[in-house]
């Protein structure tokens, strides 16, 4: 167990492995490792972005939806609106034209009237005459009327 | 050591044979060839294994391969985060060689510890050393290294000037004060390379010599007890490529920092 030149061996030997790592493998490994290291962090920070991302592209779906149902209220309550005028404006036509066809009738029907009024008017006359024609045939004296005659017929 | 260790028989023979390194030459010229073979194998290893996720390391989904070795690079990189705080190149490479490498050295401690050396010795190698942190001359050799850093980091830092002010007038700033200081910031200097290469080899060498004790035992008692210790020693190996490493790491940051 003693010490020799064995030791200036080993030396040498232990120079040379340190050289070769520190010149050759180390930084090789290390540069990898960082690199790596990087590629990690990197990698997630993406992900926390996408997930930014998502969150802000959620917000903005959610304002657009908002949106749409306003607007698609908007435009319920606008036709529902104009259903109702549409509807109150063809109840005033319909009343009026009713209106109007009513006075027509009853200018119709005055006229129909006054028509009738006048017809029944001659007829009655017919009648009278006729009547009074029976009465006429029915009453005549003819002695009585003969003087009439007569006395008309001296005095020509 | 290693010739009369031959001619032992019995438990002492197999227990010094274990412990008998592989090495040529004489005195100090000698070299433990199975420690520096194995730890350049398995420095290798660990620098193809590497070199292969950081070639085809990509930014992508990762793959088993390179899940596992950014794994390790993060658990490095967090721990010289946590502790140095100043700006260096070298210093991250530097805890992960030491933490993978010792951890492979530790690792081969749970080998069956009779199968490396049996292999060896059918090819005609006598004497197999397999862990190399159980060789002192290869944990002197990391805490060197890091002790050689430490000094080079706090002249290269603070400057001669300041580093020198610092030995002398820390933690006492009192000038005649000046040689206790020496000493004490001597013996904080030099126990930090002897603790950690002594830390690190006595935890292997026993665990090694626990695992050659027990092989010593009956055939049928062995399994009981090197399994309790195998998994055991999974955590020790690991712990100890753990404070190597992170103690290189604070010393180091500990050169980077001025006194106060």
């Amino acid at each position: 167990m003693s010490i020799n030149i064995t030791l200036i061996g080993q030396m040498i030997t232990f120079a040379l492995l340190v050289w070769f790592v520190m010149e050759y493998v180390w930084p090789v490994l290390f540069a990898a490792l960082e690199e790596r290291k990087k590629k990690i962090a990197d990698g997630l920070a993406a992900a926390e972005k996408g997930h930014e991302d998502m969150l802000v592209a959620e917000q903005k779906a959610k304002g657009l939806l908002k949106t749409a149902k306003d607007q698609s209220s908007d435009i319920v309550s606008l036709a529902q609106r104009q259903a109702n005028e549409i509807v109150e404006e063809s109840k005033n036509t319909a009343k009026k034209e009713g209106d109007r066809l009513i006075i027509a009738a009853k200018a119709q029907i005055d006229q129909e009237v006054q028509h009738s009024k006048e017809i029944l008017r001659k007829e009655v006359a017919v009648l009278a005459v006729a009547a009074a024609e029976q009465i006429l045939v029915a009453e005549i004296d003819k002695t009585k009327h003969q003087e009439i005659v007569n006395k008309i017929s001296k005095r020509l | 050591m290693a010739t009369e260790a031959h001619a032992e028989e019995g438990a002492t023979g197999y227990i010094i044979h274990h412990l008998t390194p592989l090495s040529v030459g004489e005195g100090f010229w000698t070299l433990h060839l199975d420690t520096l073979f194995f730890s350049a194998v398995l420095g290798g290893l660990f620098v193809w294994f590497f070199k292969k996720a950081a070639e085809n390391a990509t930014a992508e989904v990762p793959g088993l391969v390179q899940n596992f070795v950014e794994m390790m690079v993060e658990f490095v990189d967090t721990q010289v985060k946590d502790s140095f705080h100043g700006h260096s190149k070298l210093i991250a490479p530097l805890a992960l060689t030491i933490f993978c490498w010792v951890f492979l050295f530790n690792f081969m401690d749970l080998f069956p510890i009779d199968l490396l050396p049996a292999i060896g010795s059918v090819m005609g190698i006598p004497y197999l050393r397999v862990v190399p942190s159980t060789d002192l001359n290869a944990t002197f050799a990391l805490s060197i290294s890091v002790f050689c850093l430490i000094i080079f980091y706090n002249l290269k830092i603070k400057g001669l000037w300041n580093f020198s002010k610092e030995l002398l007038f820390h933690p006492f700033n009192h000038w005649l004060l000046i040689p206790f200081n020496l000493l004490l910031n001597f013996v904080e200097y030099l126990a930090k390379p002897i603790s950690l290469a002594l830390r690190l080899f006595g935890n292997l060498y026993a665990g090694e010599l626990i695992f050659m004790l027990i092989a010593l035992l009956p055939a049928y008692l062995q399994p009981v007890l090197s399994l309790p210790w195998a998994i055991f020693h999974i955590l020790i190996i690991t712990l100890q490529a753990f404070i190597f490493m992170v103690l290189t790491i604070v010393y180091l940051s500990m050169a980077h920092e001025e006194a106060h």
